[in-house]
């Protein structure tokens, strides 16, 4: 096997490792590491041999954006399927972690580029630096609107955050000073893209040299080992926060909030929580966005991709179940991206209808994925994944 | 053949069972007064009768059609016409357009039937424009029946008339009661008010535990001690 | 002593407590401090330094807009009203009805200009097709999705996600079918305009229609005070038990709901796309302005989405002195949130 193929072959067994690892749960420790592990290697190896380059790396993306949407259904999880909090305006969570993440990691413009780019602030900081950036910008945003926003009833709750969603995308529309708006912010860092192309100063000669086969091209191998790994982490912290005493609330407060009230729980206060905890994901979410795409502006965040798609991922894999959510995302990208090429093989039945349809095949898509919503509210609304039954751990298990 | 004839009729809301083999019959002129304990399944069976629950077993018929479980708006249209105890009336339309809805299902003019219910409740004829709503107890008890009385039914339903209600209203409600059967309409009532009710009705029916357990004329029932310490709290 | 003076003070503050309670849910708390917001817009805008002239015209305009905003809001706070349901794709209904009307005028042949305004007869044409036309989709649209979920008494939160669903569903047809690009009823036309008093000025088609929201809604005022199917819709509105009970016929109350709302929604989307422009977004675009004049005027209450509608144009047009003219509904989203701290029932609901 040659070397590129290697390369290749360890980086994509990275999130099948941790799949492997999550779906062998029940093994012993070691087991479930080494099973996953050879499994893992195994499967990467396999499809790198089987699969052309281009349809490798085509799955490659797929599985990255998948997981980039996964890590914003989980986000919705905990607010949605964990404590009943209607959010529509996720759009605006996953704006203010894509654009933190930017203006943190990104540098000022200089010279002739300050004509055209305009931002706020400009940092240089490393990419896990705009992570956490963005993961706390989005909490506060949540922190900020919660206080008169989650008090109120189910469907006031939803249009306050529609109007959110709405603020936001304007924002990030009109204020140029803020972040170039309308214009896009480009030149957003790619974590460890240096292994792609000269070496990283800061990893040892040995890790460069293995990886030295690989071309820019291959830089999504890279991102997506990087934002399963987050996945993973944000997975399991959401699994053992569910079992903890603080989800034993949560839950406790959406089956009956006066019930939880009067045993004397700060119902709002956990409601609070829960909507800070699950926009800080979705901020994590933007910012493993935003360093994938390089360059972002408002229409990233519009109803349809940034709010609309997250709701028929976690309706789809069922709300209040973790994997579920996760499985949502992956199967309505697939769905999304499916649908993308059932729109090509349409070609021709679209243009025999009107000659503008074809390029206007992203809507169709849409249409597509509308009904798919539809489908599953009227006919399977748990989703596929039924709520997890959870049995908390006892204090002294954990 | 009665006019109203519920027949062994078992039902519930969910799993929960309330009533276990029921039956009474109405004739077409009489009063007929159901009394029991508090949870006995009497307002159950006004909902039964009136299509809001389904028997699980057993029918419900009435003139010689088989309505159980039928939809309200149909049993309407049959001749038979409901009060419920709450919400009986519609808060924000006014006494004059209550009465109309209660004969939505006609089309010609209602000029009449709102006369002969003002009639019936003089009262009302003087506040014909004002929101139901903003209407006393009593005042929205008449308003309630009025609304039922609009079709001319054959078999008046009354769940608990007498609810909430200052005695003397109570005399007046129960006297137009009376008036509304002279005139030829059967009145199916369920009262907690046991004493007045018997001493109206024709008949009565005891249910207790979601079963009959006595039944007869409503002025045997009414001087019958082991009935009063049993079922009517002495 | 000091017993007795320690739980007089906690009474005292008790009492403080409650008195601030009490203000607290008092409409007439809302009503004061959104005088007291409108006197603050006085004050800024003197202190800015902008005309009189100026903020009247805006005030005009708001008014103008109100107009559109209220055919919206009538349909929604209808549907809220009747169905228990908050139709979040009522904005995108609105666009559908644009774009059904953009189509009839483009296929109607054009008349001359009707005195003084910007269109001829095709517009009052399409109008009057697509307002029914619009009824009916909305109806068909229900009885596919929503009525399937109020048979099996799904919760509101499964009824607003398919709102939600028929939103963005209706939305992609209309990209499809008319592309992402804005587009006007009328290229190259001149908008004629008129003086209405002490220098301000508006567009004579804003007056068309602001006198057509005018004629619309007094037509649903008569349909719901003086026709039978009307009070019957007032009824179920009220109780629907009850309305079942006595006999009314639900399904027809539905149908008309939805007929009245549609119908509106349309003519307000092709009104609004003729004062302004039409886009695929512009119902979504419109469904905060909309829920926040039903949220101000008591959600379910006709006459006070009227207000409500009115209240937000204002606010909508007069913040656009203040800050960047696309922040408008931010504003609109700003006096909702005050209502919903302050009277979440609105100002003519009722409490509890």
């Amino acid at each position: 096997m040659d070397n590129v193929l290697l390369a290749r072959s360890v980086l994509l067994a990275v999130p099948l490792y941790l799949l492997a690892l999550t779906l062998l749960g029940r093994l012993n420790p070691w087991l479930r590491h080494v099973l996953g592990l050879v499994i893992g290697f195994a499967v990467a190896a396999g499809l790198n041999l089987v699969l052309p380059a281009g349809d490798l790396s085509y799955f490659t993306t797929f599985v990255l954006m998948g997981c980039v949407y996964a890590v914003l259904a989980l986000g919705l999880n905990v607010q949605w399927g964990y404590t009943g909090l209607f959010n529509i305006g996720i759009a605006a969570f996953f704006a203010v972690g894509a654009f933190t993440s930017a203006l943190v990691t990104t540098n000022m413009p200089q010279g002739a580029m300050a004509a055209f780019t305009q931002q706020w602030v400009g940092l240089g900081a490393p990419f896990v630096v705009g992570v956490i950036a963005a993961g706390l910008a989005s909490g506060l945003l949540a922190l900020l609107i919660g206080g008169p926003t989650l008090r109120l009833r189910g469907d006031y709750l939803a249009i306050a955050t529609i109007g959110i969603g709405e603020l936001a995308r304007l924002f990030f529309q009109n204020e140029r000073w803020l972040a170039n708006g309308p214009q896009p912010l480009r030149g957003i860092p790619q974590p460890l893209s240096c292994l792609v192309n000269d070496g990283c100063s800061t990893l040892p000669a040995f890790v460069n040299q293995f990886f030295s086969a690989l071309s820019p091209r291959d830089y999504p191998f890279i991102y997506v080992a990087i934002v399963a790994l987050i996945l993973f982490l944000v997975y399991q912290a959401l699994e053992r926060a569910i079992r903890s005493p603080w989800g034993r609330v949560l839950r406790a407060v959406r089956e009956d909030e006066d019930a939880a009230a009067m045993n004397g729980k700060n119902v709002p206060g956990f409601r609070m929580q829960a909507f800070v905890v699950g926009a800080v994901i979705m901020g994590i979410g933007g910012s493993l966005y935003a360093h994938y795409v390089v360059a972002i502006d408002y229409s990233h965040f519009d109803p349809l991709y940034g709010t609309f798609l997250i709701w028929v991922m976690l309706m789809l894999g069922g709300s209040g179940n973790n994997r579920g959510a996760i499985l949502g995302a992956l199967v309505v990208w697939a769905i999304w991206t499916g649908t993308s090429f059932l729109v090509d093989a349409m070609r021709p039945a679209l243009a025999a209808i009107s000659p503008e349809l074809p390029q206007r095949g992203p809507y169709v898509r849409f249409l597509l994925i509308s009904i798919l919503m539809l489908v599953i509210v009227l006919y399977r609304p748990k989703g596929l994944f039924p709520e997890e039954k959870v049995v908390s751990l006892a204090r002294d298990e954990r | 053949m009665a006019l109203l004839k519920v027949d062994d009729a078992t039902a519930g809301y969910g799993e929960m069972q309330v009533l276990n083999s029921v039956s009474l019959t109405v004739e077409s002129d009489e009063i007929v007064s159901i009394v029991g304990p508090n949870g006995a399944g009497k307002s159950t069976v006004m909902k039964l009768i009136f299509g809001l629950l389904k028997p699980w077993e057993g029918t419900v018929q009435f003139d010689g059609n088989d309505i159980s479980g039928m939809a309200p708006d149909k049993i309407v249209k049959l001749g038979l016409c409901y009060v419920p105890q709450v919400d009986n009336v519609f808060p924000s339309l006014s006494v004059e357009e209550n009465l109309e809805m209660g004969a939505f299902i006609l089309d010609g003019p209602l000029g009449e039937r709102k006369e002969r219910v003002f009639e019936l409740f003089p009262r009302l004829a003087e506040r014909r424009r004002q929101r139901a709503g903003k209407m006393s107890g009593g005042e929205r008890q008449m308003v309630a029946m009025g609304r039922a009385l609009m079709l001319d039914p054959k078999l008046l339903m009354l769940d608990e008339p007498s609810a909430g209600l200052a005695p003397m209203l109570v005399d007046m409600i129960f006297e137009k009661v009376a008036e509304v059967n002279a005139a030829g309409v059967a009145v199916l009532m369920v009262e907690q008010n046991a004493k007045r009710s018997l001493e109206l009705a024709d008949r009565g029916y005891v249910l207790a535990t979601g079963r009959n357990q006595v039944e007869g004329p409503g002025s045997e029932l009414l001087n019958d001690p082991e009935v009063a310490r049993l079922y009517l709290g002495g | 002593m000091a017993v007795v003076e320690q739980s007089l003070a906690g009474a005292r503050g008790r009492n403080l407590r409650r008195r601030a309670g009490k203000l607290f849910g008092n409409r007439w708390t809302l009503v004061v401090i959104l005088a007291l917001v409108a006197v603050a817009v006085v004050i800024g805008a003197d202190a800015k330094n902008i005309s009189g002239v100026r903020m009247l015209t805006l005030v005009v305009r708001g008014v103008m807009l109100g107009g559109i905003l209220s055919l919206g809001a009538v349909g929604v706070t209808l549907i809220y009203g009747v169905l228990k349901m908050s139709n979040f794709a009522h904005g995108d209904y609105m666009t559908v009805g644009a774009y059904l009307g953009f189509a009839l005028v483009g296929v109607l042949p054009h008349g001359p200009r009707i005195a003084g305004l910007s269109f001829g007869y095709e517009f009052i044409v399409a109008l009057l097709l697509v307002m029914p036309l619009m009824g009916l989709i909305a109806y068909g649209l229900d009885r596919f999705t929503f009525r399937r979920l109020r048979v099996r008494r799904s919760p509101p939160i499964m009824m607003a996600m398919a709102a939600l669903g028929l939103a963005f569903g209706v939305r992609s047809i209309v990209y499809m079918v008319f592309g992402a690009d804005f587009a006007f009823f009328y290229t190259g036309a001149t908008r004629p305009s008129i003086e209405l008093f002490s220098g301000v000025r508006i567009r004579t088609d804003q007056l068309f229609i602001l006198v057509l929201a005018i004629v619309l809604i007094v037509l649903v005022y008569l349909l719901l005070e003086r026709t039978k199917i009307g009070k019957a819709m007032r009824a179920t509105a009220d109780n629907l038990d009850l309305a079942r009970i006595s006999g009314i016929d639900t399904e027809r109350v539905v149908f008309w709901t939805w007929l009245i709302g549609g119908a509106l929604a349309g003519a307000g989307g092709m009104l609004y796309g003729l004062d302004v422009q039409l886009r695929p977004e512009m119902g979504w675009w419109l469904l905060l302005p909309l829920f926040a004049s039903v949220i101000l005027g008591s959600i379910g209450n006709v006459y006070g989405a009227l207000v409500g509608a009115f209240t937000i144009g204002i606010v909508w047009q007069v913040s656009g002195a203040f800050m960047n003219p696309a922040y408008g509904p931010g504003a609109a989203f700003l006096v909702m949130i005050l209502v919903l701290l302050i009277r979440p029932e609105g100002l003519l609901g009722r409490r509890g």
